[in-house]
C-alpha cells in the first residue's frame, strides 16, 4: 500500500510548546511516527550559567506556565543535595502543599482539555471551574494563581499564617465533591470507555525501554513515583498511595490522573493540619561550596531532573533541566503505531505534552497530491469517531456542533 | 530506605564494576559518582540499565576545558538511590560509543549533547538536529564555555539547509 506522511504540528497559539509530529500512514493506520522539538528553544541551561544561584529559581520557574513550581523544587533539592544541608520540616510540608496544588489544577486542565479532544465540551467546561477553586487557594496561599515563587534553596520564600491555612482547608473540601462527581462521570460512561480503552498501548517493557515517566509509566503497570521513591523528610509521615494501572492505554492514564487528585487533596489536607508551630521556614544557605548534586522531583507530568556543577562562585558551572516530556514523547513511536489519525491526537494528547501538534496539519502524498488537514478538520476526525460510538450505543450524540 | 541498605548497593556495584571503573563514591547517601574511562563507558551504562534495573533518568554535558564530560544520570528507584557514570572524552579525539544504539531511550539525549558540545556518538542511528535549528551554523556549540552569543549572527544562518 502507498505510505502518505502526514505532518503534525507546529504551532498552537492556545497551548504550551510546539512540537511536530510526522506521521507515516498507509490509509488511515500509523505505521511510523517522527517527533521534531525544538521550536521554543530558549537557552534556559545557558542562561543558568550567566546567573546567581539565588536568582535561578525565578528563571526556572518560567520553563513551564502549568508545572511552575517543580522546576524550582528540583533545581532547589538539587543545591541542598550540593550543599548538604537540612530543609526544616515546616518548610517541607509548605512545599508539599504548593506541588500538591500545582498537581490538582494540572491534572484538572488535562482531563478539560481531553474532554474537549473527544466532543465532551460539558466535560471541560466543569473541570476547568473546579480548577478555578484551585488557583484561588493558589491566590490566597501564594499570592499568585500561578509562578508562585515560593521556593529558595534551603527553604521557601513565605510562610502560611492561620487565616490562610483556614482558608484553605476550608476550601479544599469544595473541590474534593466535584472531583468524585467528575471521575464517576467519565469512569462510568460507556462511550469514554469504547473511545478510550485499548488506544494507544505503551505496553510494560517499551515504558521501561524508553523510561517513561509520571502517568505515563504509571497507566503501563511501572510504579516510579520519585514522591514515593525519594521522599522528603516532610513527606514519609503522610499516608498516600502511588496509583497504578496495567493496560497501558489511554484510559489508565486518565484513570492515573483522576485517582491522583484524590491523593494530592488528602496530601495538602493532612500537610496543612501536621504544620508545625514557630518552626523557621528556611536552613539559610550563606554559600556554595565546589561540587555537584543531583534534583529531583514528581512534577504533574512526570520526573522534573535538575544537576547543577558548583565550581564554589556564586554562579553554577553547569546546570541541566530535563523536563519529563523530553522522555515521554520518544514513547509515541511505540504507543502511536497501528493506531488511526483521529486517535493519535488522542494519544499524543494523553502523555499530556501540549496539544499545539494540531495546529497545522498537512497530508502530502508521494505522488504530490496535496491536501492540508488543520486542527479543526483533526478535531473534527476525533469528535466524528465519538459521534458514531455513542449512536452504536444507541445513545443521542450531543445537541451542540462544534464550532471551532 | 536505610543506611544500610544503600551501603549494600555501594559494596555490590563495587564488587561487579570493579574491574572497568576508575573509582567510585558515595557523597551523598543517596548518590553515587563512578568514574569511568570513555571506552567502558557504554559497558557500564548498559550493564546499569538492563542487567542492575536502573532506569535512565538524563545524561548532562559538561565543557570541562580538556575536554567534554558526560554524566550518565541513572536511578534505581526501588533502592532509591541516583547513580552517575562520568566519563571525560577529550577535545583531541570527541568521539564516545552510543549507548542510544541498542537502548532506545538514550537516543534523544545523544543527540542534544551532540548538537550543544560537538561529541560524537558513534553507532547512532539517528543523528539528526534535535533542538537547534536545521539552518543553524555547522561547528558552533552553544553550551561550549567559549560560545558567545555574538559568536552567530544572522549572515552565519543557512537557510537553505532548513528549506525556509
Amino acid at each position: 500500500m502507498k505510505q502518505t506522511i502526514i505532518p503534525l504540528g507546529p504551532y498552537h497559539p492556545l497551548l504550551e510548546e510546539p512540537e511536530h509530529f510526522k506521521l507515516y500512514v498507509e490509509g488511515e493506520r500509523v505505521v511510523d511516527l517522527d517527533v521534531e522539538i525544538g521550536y521554543n528553544h530558549r537557552g534556559i541551561e545557558k542562561l543558568a550559567e550567566g546567573k546567581t544561584w539565588d536568582q535561578i529559581p525565578y528563571l526556572v520557574e518560567r520553563i513551564c506556565g502549568i508545572c511552575s513550581t517543580s522546576h524550582p523544587m528540583a533545581y532547589c533539592l538539587a543545591v541542598e543535595d550540593l550543599v548538604g544541608c537540612d530543609v526544616p520540616k515546616r518548610a517541607q510540608l509548605i512545599r508539599v502543599v504548593v506541588c500538591e496544588l500545582e498537581r490538582l489544577h494540572s491534572h484538572l486542565l488535562w482531563v478539560g482539555l481531553a474532554g474537549h479532544f473527544i466532543g465532551y465540551n460539558t466535560v471541560w467546561m466543569w473541570a476547568w471551574k473546579y480548577r478555578e477553586t484551585i488557583l484561588e487557594i493558589c491566590e490566597k496561599l501564594t499570592g499568585n494563581r500561578n509562578h508562585y515563587a515560593m521556593f529558595k534553596p534551603g527553604g521557601v520564600r513565605r510562610d502560611f499564617n492561620k487565616e490562610q491555612i483556614e482558608y484553605a482547608l476550608e476550601h479544599i473540601v469544595d473541590v474534593e465533591k466535584p472531583i468524585r462527581m467528575l471521575t464517576g462521570a467519565i469512569l462510568d460512561d460507556p462511550v469514554i470507555h469504547k473511545r478510550l480503552k485499548g488506544i494507544g498501548v505503551l505496553t510494560k517493557k517499551d515504558a521501561i525501554d524508553y523510561s517513561a515517566l509520571g502517568p505515563t509509566s504509571r497507566g503501563s503497570g511501572v510504579p516510579w513515583d520519585v514522591r514515593w521513591d525519594e521522599p522528603l523528610d516532610g513527606f514519609k509521615d503522610l499516608k498516600w498511595k502511588v496509583i497504578v494501572q496495567k493496560d497501558g492505554d489511554v484510559f489508565s492514564k486518565s484513570v492515573v490522573r483522576l485517582l491522583e487528585c484524590f491523593e494530592s487533596v488528602s496530601l495538602i489536607k493532612q500537610a496543612l493540619l501536621n504544620l508545625p508551630e514557630g518552626e523557621a521556614i528556611d536552613a539559610d544557605i550563606k554559600e556554595v561550596p565546589p561540587g555537584e548534586g543531583c534534583g529531583r522531583y514528581e512534577a504533574p507530568r512526570g520526573e522534573v531532573f535538575h544537576y547543577v556543577r558548583s565550581d564554589g562562585s556564586n554562579m553554577p558551572y553547569r546546570h541541566k533541566v530535563r523536563a519529563p516530556t523530553f522522555n515521554n514523547l520518544p514513547t509515541f513511536k511505540a504507543s502511536c503505531k497501528g493506531e488511526t489519525i483521529a486517535d493519535v491526537a488522542l494519544i499524543t494528547a494523553s502523555i499530556d505534552p501540549c496539544y499545539c501538534c494540531t495546529e497545522r496539519v498537512a497530508v502530502v502524498d508521494k505522488n504530490n497530491n496535496e491536501k492540508i488537514l488543520r486542527e479543526k478538520d483533526l478535531l473534527r476526525l476525533s469528535v466524528d469517531k465519538t459521534k458514531s460510538v455513542m449512536k452504536k450505543l444507541g445513545k443521542t450524540p450531543p445537541l451542540y456542533n462544534m464550532e471551532i | 530506605m536505610s543506611k544500610r541498605e544503600n551501603g549494600k548497593v555501594m559494596k555490590d556495584l563495587k564488587k561487579k564494576l570493579k574491574k572497568k571503573i576508575i573509582d567510585i563514591a558515595q557523597p551523598r547517601e543517596k548518590r553515587i559518582y563512578i568514574r569511568v574511562e570513555p571506552e567502558k563507558t557504554p559497558e557500564v551504562v548498559e550493564y546499569l540499565f538492563s542487567k542492575y534495573k536502573c532506569k535512565f533518568c538524563t545524561a548532562s554535558g559538561i565543557d570541562m576545558r580538556e575536554g567534554i564530560e558526560i554524566i550518565y544520570h541513572l536511578a534505581r528507584e526501588d533502592k532509591n538511590m541516583v547513580i552517575n557514570v562520568k566519563t571525560l572524552v577529550p577535545y583531541s579525539k570527541l568521539e564516545i560509543e552510543s549507548i542510544g544504539r541498542r537502548i532506545k531511550a538514550f537516543r534523544w539525549i545523544e543527540r542534544e549533547i551532540n548538537e550543544m558540545f560537538g561529541v560524537i556518538f558513534k553507532g547512532h542511528p539517528d543523528m539528526r538536529r534535535l533542538i537547534l535549528p536545521d539552518s543553524f551554523p555547522k561547528g558552533k556549540y552553544p553550551l561550549r564555555k567559549d560560545f558567545k552569543n555574538s559568536d552567530v549572527t544572522d549572515e552565519d544562518y543557512d537557510y537553505e539547509r532548513s528549506g525556509i
